[in-house]
Order: C-alpha cells, then sequence, then structure tokens
C-alpha cells in the first residue's frame, strides 16, 4: 500500500490505523499467519497496532500476545501456560533505556561500573536463554536508544561512569549475543533513534503520561523498522533490483547527450552523487541482490553509458539489461519469467514519475519507490528495507554469479538439438547426503524462500530446524549440484519423517535455478535407497496448493507415485511402494559428502 | 483561524480517529459522549490533533482538559 511505503506520513498511520486496516484486510491478498508474542518494558498497544498494518502489507498476518505492562522479564522466565499455549512464531521484547535498572554513577570504581554492566546483561542473558529453551523460536530483542542527558557532556562517551559510555557498552555485549547466537536479531533502536533525532524521540512526556518509551510520532518508524525484521525472518525480502538508466544511473540522456555528455565521476557535483549511488548499488549486489536494467533506449547507447570509463556499475554486473522502446511493465514481466522469480521480488528504480505510475499500476507487487533527487536515491533505497539481511549464507554472496551462469547455460542449450545431450554436455555433479551442520542456515533459509518448486511449503525456524536435525526419525536430504559452469550451492531439500513402515515426505524443495536439470530424479533416487535400507516399503508424499507452486501439482505422478486422495482444496497424497522402484536420474553423477563418510 | 473552521478540522481528526464517520463535536464533548474514547484512545487522539494543527499539548494541558472546548481555546492561542 502507497500509504505505508518509505517515506510514509507517521501522524496519517497513525491517525487513520483503523481505516488503513480494513483497507488491507479487504484486498484478498494471499496471507501466511503468524503468531508473535511483545514482550514489553513499556507501553505497547500502537506499536502492536502499527507494526500490524505493515506486516499485513507485507503478506503476513499476525495474531498477537502481549505481555501485561513492564513484565517482560516475569512473562519470559517464569512458567506461562497463557504464552507456552500461544505457542509464538517469534518473541519481540521491547526494552528500552527506561528499563536499564541501575546505571554506574560518578562515585563508582571501574571494578563497579564492570559489575553493573555484567548485572545488567546477565538480567537479559537469563530471558533470552529461557525463552530459546521454552519457545524454540527467533527472538527479536531492542538495543538501547542514547540517553537523553550528558551528566558530564561529552565526557559521558567515553568516562566509563557516564551513561553514554554504559549503553554504549551494553549495546556492543548485545551485538556479541546476536552475532553467535542463531535466530537472534537485533531491533537497532539505537541507530534508529539517531535518525529521527534523540530529542524528539525521547520525549519525557509521552513516558511520564502513557509510559510510551519513545514520541508517539515515532511509532510508525519504530513500526516500519520491526516489521522489516519479521518479514525477512518469514523469507518476504525482495530479491532484484530493476534499474532504469537515465537520470537513474547517471545524470543526463545518453541517447541525446551521447557517452561523453552524461554526468557520472567526479568532475561535476551531480557526477559525484550517481558515481556514490552507483557505488552503494554495487554494495547492495555483492549481499546477493540481483541487479537488472529496464532502461527506453537503444541497446548499443545503453551499453555504451555502462561502459563509460567513470561508472562504478558495468554492463557485466547486470544479469538482465533490458533496453528497449517497449513498455516497462512488460519488460520487468519478462524479467521475473528470466530470472524465474516472482514479480513481489522485484523492486524498480526510476526518476521518472509516468514510468512509476505506469509500472505500480500495472504491477501493483512490484515495489516502486519514489525517487525524487538524486542526491536522496541511497536513503529512498537503503530505509525502505528491502533487503533486509537477517541470515547471510555463502550463497547469497554468490547468488549474482549464479544467475549469470543460467544466462549461459541458456545461450549453450539453444546449440543443442536434443535436450538429453545438452544435460549431458554439463557434466553436472551432485552432493545428495544428509543435513550437515554448517548447511543449516542454508537450509532453513531455503525453507522460508522457496515458493514454486515447494510441495508442502512448510516453513521452519532456525530452532524448529535444529530439531529436525538432532530427531533420528526422519530422514533428511540436501542436494548441490556443480556443473561445467559453476557450484550452483545448496539447491534441494528433502525431508521425511518416519511413521513404522512409511516414511511421510514432509517437506520437497528444489530451487527453480535448477529446473529441468534432473536435480529432482537424483534426489528420489537416493530417497528411495535410503527409505528402502531403513526398512521403509511405502513413501507417501503430499501436495498442498498455493497460488504459486502450481508447477509442480503433479510432480509425485511424474514420479511414478499413485495419487491415494484429493480434498476440496486440492490438497493431494500420493503413494510409491519402494520396491521395484527403477532409478530415474541418467544425467547427475551423484557422490556423498565427504563429512559425512 | 475561526473557531469554526478548528471545529470543522477538528470533526475530521475524531472521525479518523475513531473511525466513524457521523461524529460531530462541540464545547461540551467529552470522552462520555464517544463509545472508544479510552485512555489509548486518547493518546492517539491528542497526536492526531497535534499532527493536524501543528502544535504540541504540554503536559499539564493534558492531563487537565475537561472537553473539547478546552482544546479548542489551546488550539486558538497557538495554531
Amino acid at each position: 500500500m502507497k500509504e505505508l511505503q518509505y517515506p510514509f506520513d507517521a501522524g496519517y498511520i497513525l491517525k487513520k490505523k483503523k481505516s488503513i486496516k480494513k483497507q488491507l484486510l479487504a484486498d484478498n491478498m494471499p496471507r501466511v499467519e503468524k503468531k508473535i508474542a511483545i514482550l514489553g518494558g513499556s507501553t505497547t498497544n500502537d506499536i502492536r497496532d502499527i507494526t500490524e498494518l505493515f506486516l499485513l502489507d507485507y503478506g503476513i498476518k499476525p495474531q498477537f500476545y502481549m505481555s501485561e505492562y513492564n513484565r517482560y522479564w516475569q512473562d519470559a522466565v517464569f512458567d506461562n501456560p497463557e504464552l507456552q499455549e500461544f505457542a509464538p512464531d517469534i518473541v519481540f521484547i521491547h526494552t528500552t533505556n527506561r528499563n536499564i535498572i541501575k546505571y554506574p554513577d560518578v562515585t563508582s570504581t571501574r571494578e563497579e561500573a564492570d559489575a553493573i554492566l555484567k548485572d545488567q546483561l546477565s538480567h537479559f542473558e537469563t530471558m533470552w536463554k529461557a525463552i530459546a529453551d521454552k519457545y524454540h523460536c527467533p527472538v527479536i530483542q531492542n538495543n538501547f536508544e542514547q540517553p537523553y542527558f550528558r551528566l558530564m557532556g561529552n565526557r559521558d562517551c567515553f568516562d566509563y561512569r557516564g551513561r553514554v559510555n554504559f549503553i554504549n557498552r551494553l549495546n556492543m555485549a548485545f551485538a556479541d549475543y546476536a552475532e553467535s547466537h542463531e535466530g537472534f536479531y537485533i531491533n537497532d533502536i539505537n541507530y534508529l533513534s539517531a535518525c529521527y533525532g534523540i530529542d524528539k524521540w525521547s520525549e519525557p512526556a509521552a513516558w511520564h503520561m502513557y509510559k510510551y518509551a519513545m514520541c508517539i510520532p515515532a511509532i510508525p518508524d519504530f513500526a516500519f523498522n520491526l516489521a522489516g525484521i519479521i518479514k525477512s525472518v518469514f523469507g518476504k525480502n525482495r530479491k532484484s533490483l530493476v534499474l532504469d538508466l537515465d537520470n537513474t544511473l547517471w545524470g543526463g540522456v545518453v541517447g541525446d547527450d551521447g557517452v561523453d555528455g552524461i554526468e557520472i565521476g567526479q568532475e561535476t557535483h551531480m557526477g559525484q552523487v550517481y558515481s556514490e549511488f552507483q557505488k552503494y548499488l554495487a554494495l547492495v549486489k555483492n549481499t546477493g541482490v540481483m541487479l537488472t536494467v529496464c532502461s527506453k533506449n537503444e541497446e548499443e547507447n545503453a551499453i555504451a553509458g555502462l561502459k563509460h570509463p567513470e561508472g562504478i556499475l558495468k554492463p557485466e554486473d547486470f544479469i538482465i539489461i533490458k533496453a528497449n522502446w517497449d513498455n516497462k511493465d512488460r519488460n520487468i514481466e519478462a524479467i521475473a519469467n528470466e530470472l524465474n522469480i516472482g514479480l513481489d521480488a522485484l523492486v524498480f528504480l526510476d526518476d521518472n514519475p509516468a514510468e512509476r505510475a505506469i509500472v505500480s499500476s500495472q504491477l501493483p507487487m512490484v515495489a516502486v519507490p519514489e525517487m525524487t533527487a538524486p542526491e536522496d536515491y541511497i536513503r529512498t533505497v537503503d530505509r525502505s528495507h528491502f533487503f533486509e539481511i537477517t541470515s547471510f549464507s555463502g550463497d547469497d554472496l554468490k547468488r549474482n554469479e549464479m544467475y549469470k551462469k543460467n544466462a549461459e547455460r541458456a545461450a549453450m542449450q539453444s546449440q543443442f538439438a536434443d535436450y538429453g545431450e545438452y544435460l549431458t554436455s554439463l557434466d553436472m555433479v551432485g552432493v545428495i547426503d544428509d543435513f550437515l551442520p554448517v548447511y543449516l542456515p542454508r537450509i532453513t533459509q531455503l525453507t522460508n524462500k522457496s515458493n514454486q518448486f515447494n510441495l508442502t511449503t512448510r516453513r521452519f525456524t532456525t530452532s524448529e530446524m535444529e530439531e529436525v536435525f538432532a530427531d533420528e526419525g526422519y530422514i533428511r536430504l540436501y542436494g548441490k549440484l556443480t556443473d561445467k559452469f559453476g557450484d550452483n550451492g545448496i539447491v534441494s531439500v528433502v525431508i521425511g519423517k518416519i511413521n513404522g513402515d512409511t516414511l511421510d515426505v514432509i517437506l520437497w524443495l528444489m530451487s527453480c535455478r535448477v529446473l529441468k536439470r534432473d536435480m529432482e530424479y537424483a534426489m528420489l533416487d537416493n530417497l528411495v535407497e535410503r527409505a528402502a535400507q531403513k526398512g521403509i516399503r511405502e513413501i507417501k508424499g503430499y501436495y498442498y496448493p498455493t497460488a504459486k507452486n502450481k508447477m509442480v501439482k503433479e510432480l509425485y505422478a511424474d514420479f511414478g507415485f499413485t495419487k491415494i486422495s484429493e480434498d476440496e482444496e486440492g490438497n493431494t497424497v500420493w503413494s510409491l511402494e519402494t520396491a521395484g522402484y527403477k532409478t530415474k536420474n541418467n544425467y547427475i553423477k551423484v557422490e556423498r559428502n565427504k563429512e559425512n563418510d | 483561524m475561526t473557531e469554526q473552521e478548528i471545529y470543522d478540522r477538528l470533526n475530521e481528526v475524531f472521525r479518523d480517529v475513531f473511525d466513524e464517520d457521523d461524529i460531530e463535536v462541540n464545547a461540551d464533548t467529552t470522552a462520555d459522549d464517544i463509545e472508544d474514547w479510552d485512555s489509548l484512545a486518547h493518546i492517539n487522539l491528542i497526536a492526531a490533533v497535534e499532527d493536524e494543527f501543528g502544535v504540541r499539548f504540554k503536559m499539564g494541558e493534558v492531563s487537565s482538559m475537561k472537553n473539547v472546548g478546552e482544546m479548542v481555546e489551546i488550539i486558538k492561542e497557538r495554531a
């Protein structure tokens, strides 16, 4: 919804929250339901209400548990049947510097100050451990905003007795904890309140009258920041930037002004601004976001512009370059198809309001931020939380490269008359084996990101995946695929639950970047072999239809399973005898992982 | 800004905050007259009025305001 897009009007959102919620719920968008526990050290009612709006906009329908005012610690640490029964998918702990029980003061020795810090930290760590033990779900914890007065003035930041110093140390300790604990995320209100302005944020009246730890108008900014983390944890990040060229990546129009006439580089003020924006985009690309171009231009002019000697981004930095005179919405649809990702994974950046209007009206799933002045481009993209990173796997870093190789494979495919001949020429080697601890983050991430080739669309949190990993009652498989163009990384995950001599396949997913490579057959061969070794006679497959997974509706039929039931919603159950199974993979050489031998 | 203009704008704010299109406030309106006007809604209302008129109420004023009329008096002084 436009009203919830950065930079939003916070006053409008607060005032209209009821009618905005009605509008969102009336749009019939499919939404995943998630249970969110808010444990607050201050009032959280409006934080809940506004966070709900942003989550609904992201396609998440939240249900909330709220602790009583300032009972966050007790609620988490002690037995809590209500919260147990609620079974949260995520716990958010809303504490602020109003909840710091004790600070060092000017009479403290260094040892005393250290002891106070340790106490404060263990107060939180006790709670985090209790939550991890009882609720096995991701935790989002606020760090601390800066204090709104400085007793010693500037000395407060470097003297161990200062509050600024104490809060900075505490924030560092929280960061250390987050770095060493999977599924633990910091909601960085220290940064957020700095952006907002600490004088406005720390409105004393809001605290003394309502026990809000921030001023009321800051709540939408806060909620947007929080919702950004939550949607990322639940796999709702965007994946690709679609970029216009003229006046978006450089100043001027390359077709009119010529390559020498466009502004990029250190010669002019505007040129510097565009250089900085290109540098920023190069950094974004390094995090795994795919860059593409959609520009109304002659292709040779577009390429010439991208080859400008002062430019940071070069033609090879983009996976797809669409430079033509077709409507942009058409080109953007084609980009989504070629990358094999949904329109809801795209962000379109264009300085031209008319182009933005066409794209957002024709393709409402595409994010289209307002790009008003070039000097604000970075902030607009950055603050919109399109690519909020909550887990970082090695595959993210290589994604651009992998998609580029896909384009090369497609080019090669066209040289072969016979598809089998093409597959043979790829020299594919697969590694298919039980999970390894080092791969758990990537495997979990795949369960939250894969939508199309995903039979049950079952999502796993980090701790749920750890439980599956520790349980002997499952057959787990991950598949990696390498070919002569390079390593695709982990592309497929299968989990089957053993029930006597039956195996129930609760998860079967594959990345669309390896479609039609026979990888699914290699996985099936391996699964049947392992199942048979464990004395399993029957494998049961389940297909649950969603808006996105039609491509695998008949996968089990293709595998040779027999359909045994189908209900009104189209959920189907399939069965295969392990005895007499004939292997199906002809093109991939399969190996085991060396670590599991 | 005339008193009438203030009331017109104030009515819009009340209608938005309580999501009720037929609210009409006057000088004597209090929390008892509007069903959803509880302490939590009061927080939203004050924030929305401040946003609408670009004023900031002092803490003492928020806690001592007895009816909409007193709110309008403060807005008249400051907006």
